[in-house]
């Protein structure tokens, strides 16, 4: 008897396989796994408390060093990055200030495809519910994302619970416009008319063959959602209207860098450098993902 | 956009805090509070409200700013210029930069010129505004001494130092927006460059500058419109914070400290005036197909 072929556990080593051949994929992969081992491992990589506020030294320059008082004698610390007007160890701030980035980032990202996900098969498989939500999703995305996700936090109380939510609420849409576009291809492919004439049920149907097409597209729209949700929550703390002003956070720390900016730039050079370069691979993972996972965006943008 | 009203009214009403409460302040007894709260018409049912609320609005009435004490109407006419100026010295420092970069990365496509400008486009969608705001700053103002770091000057004060201090927030802003446009118009030259029209205007013996702005720019400029007026969303975003990063008094300004004071009146007015700005000028470049492309007929 002749032996097939397993079609799936090939198919999916060759995923792996163009992944790891793609420039893009490999570039913004390493930088990101970078910064994640920067946040995870942030208590070891010499910092110190980035609350500790110390008002005798207060505005140093990057490179300061100053000795510290020990149990034994004395030691030496360096502030690498310099310390803000209240005395904070900037680069310990910049390091525990990925962590709040990275976790906005990724539970943007998430949420935001999963609500996009169900409500978008739902209205691209059930008439009756598409013109109502597609309506819904035009009035939220005719006003800007940025702008949305302001007003949303003026609503509750600053916290990251908060922030998540405001920065969720504007991405839906787009996820939704997206896996619905993808439902309405599928669902004329033969495929699926042929598990509808097998009589499979509805939510076996949208499970099986219909939901799996939708995986590669989101993937890309998820590193993108995550990307832009980064540099929105830096934003809002800029602003002063997002994490609370004592927590660690690129934005926080750029916010409180302002007034003093023209004197002691180095407040928000640091942080700059962090959240651009982070997002960078972000964005540069997210290409690749593209052109390997899903051909067919490529010519979208 | 009646969604979007529909939405932006409930957005402030479905707040835990009572706003009677809040324009009173901590001082006021429960008497006042019924008092304001019945001038404002706030014991009345919620369809009722909103009947009220978006009349109020089409007559031009906007509400009365908590915090400020004044009619939002007159703050949103004051802030308007700034941001209005900021707004449209962005789209036409975008376009000029934008477009000559993405022709001519479409024409030299594979070259180290397309990707410099391919390179420099995801650059510019990473990088968020403020932190080019800051760079723009210390490099030009602080270092080089050749602009003013911050401020505003309005036009009717001199033609010069309205200039002078719009150059570099307009600079930061049309960086996000030159990488979008840069790109939308490499893809859609380089689809044009090879349709058969342009092989016969070639053949014609047309020069090449003739050939990339009659009959590619041209053909290509619908998809560039339209990018151009979806971007009206970032371009909205990156008001907000580029007025924040240079001390610009616009409208952008008015939404943050009018968050920051839960002024929602203000709140409301600024998000559906933002929003009617962004669908009107989106009508205006669905209009322009015409003008642009003879082929499309409404």
């Amino acid at each position: 008897m002749l032996a097939l072929p397993r079609p799936a556990a090939p198919a999916r080593a060759g995923t792996a396989r163009r992944l790891a051949r793609n420039r893009s994929v490999v570039l913004g992969g390493i930088v990101l796994a970078l910064i994640v081992l920067a946040g995870l491992l942030a208590p070891l990589l010499g910092t110190t408390d980035p609350a500790q506020i110390d008002p005798s030294y207060r505005n140093k320059v990057p490179g300061f060093e100053r000795t510290v008082r020990t149990v034994g004698g004395e030691a030496r610390f360096t502030h690498w990055m310099g310390t803000d007007s209240l005395g904070r160890d900037v680069y310990s701030r910049v390091v525990y200030g990925a962590r709040v980035s990275l976790i906005i980032g990724v539970a943007v990202a998430l949420l935001s495809v999963t609500i996009g996900l169900v409500i978008g098969v739902l209205a691209g498989y059930l008439r009756w519910l598409d013109s109502i939500v597609m309506r819904v999703m035009d009035g939220l995305m005719a006003v800007p994302a940025i702008l949305l996700a302001i007003a949303l936090v003026s609503l509750a109380s600053a916290g990251l619970r908060t922030v998540i939510i405001a920065i969720v609420i504007p991405e839906i849409p787009r996820v939704v416009r997206l896996v619905r576009s993808v439902v309405l291809s599928i669902r004329e492919e033969p495929y699926v008319e042929a598990a509808v004439a097998l009589g499979a049920p509805t939510p076996l149907l949208l499970l099986r063959h219909v939901l799996p097409g939708t995986v590669p597209p989101l993937i890309v729209q998820g590193t993108y959602v995550c990307a832009s949700a980064i540099v929105v929550e830096a934003i809002l703390s800029f602003l002063g209207i997002g994490i609370p002003p004592q927590t660690p956070t690129w934005g926080n720390i750029m916010a409180e860098g302002r007034a003093l900016f023209r004197v002691f730039p180095h407040n928000i050079l640091f942080p700059s450098i962090f959240l651009s370069l982070t997002v960078l691979a972000v964005n540069i993972l997210g290409d690749g993902l593209r052109d390997t996972l899903d051909p067919r965006m490529r010519k979208r943008l | 956009m009646g969604v979007v009203a529909v939405f932006v009214f409930l957005l402030v009403r479905l707040t835990t805090g009572d706003p009677a409460a809040i324009i009173a302040g901590d001082a006021a007894t429960s008497q006042q509070v019924a008092e304001i709260r019945a001038k404002l018409g706030l014991e009345r049912p919620i369809p009722q409200q909103f009947v009220i609320w978006l009349g109020n609005i089409l007559t031009g009435d906007l509400g009365e700013s908590f915090f400020f004490k004044k009619p939002v109407a007159e703050l949103i006419v004051d802030r308007l210029e700034p941001t209005a100026a900021l707004a449209v010295c962005t789209v036409l420092l975008a376009v000029a930069i934008a477009v000559p970069l993405g022709v001519t990365a479409a024409y030299r496509q594979g070259t180290w010129i397309d990707r410099f400008v391919m390179g420099l486009s995801v650059l510019g969608f990473s990088v968020p505004a403020f932190v080019i705001g800051y760079a723009l700053i210390y490099v030009f103002a602080i270092q080089l001494g050749w602009l003013p770091v911050q401020g505003y000057q309005r036009l009717g004060e001199g033609f010069g130092g309205f200039i002078e201090r719009l150059m570099l927030p307009s600079l930061t802003l049309s960086v996000i927006f030159v990488a979008l446009i840069a790109r939308i118009t490499r893809t859609s030259v380089l689809e044009v460059l090879g349709a058969d029209y342009v092989r016969t205007a070639r053949a014609k013996g047309l020069g090449d500058l003739s050939v990339l702005l009659r009959h590619a720019l041209r053909n290509a400029a619908v998809p560039i419109v339209t990018v151009i007026g979806l971007g009206i969303a970032l371009l909205i975003g990156g008001v907000v914070v580029t007025e924040s990063v240079f001390s610009i008094p616009g409208l952008g300004r008015l939404t943050v400290d009018a968050v920051l004071a839960r002024d929602y009146p203000t709140v409301q007015a600024v998000v559906l005036l933002f929003s009617f700005a962004y669908v009107l000028i989106n009508l205006l470049v669905d209009l322009s197909y015409t003008v642009l492309d003879p082929r499309i007929r409404y």
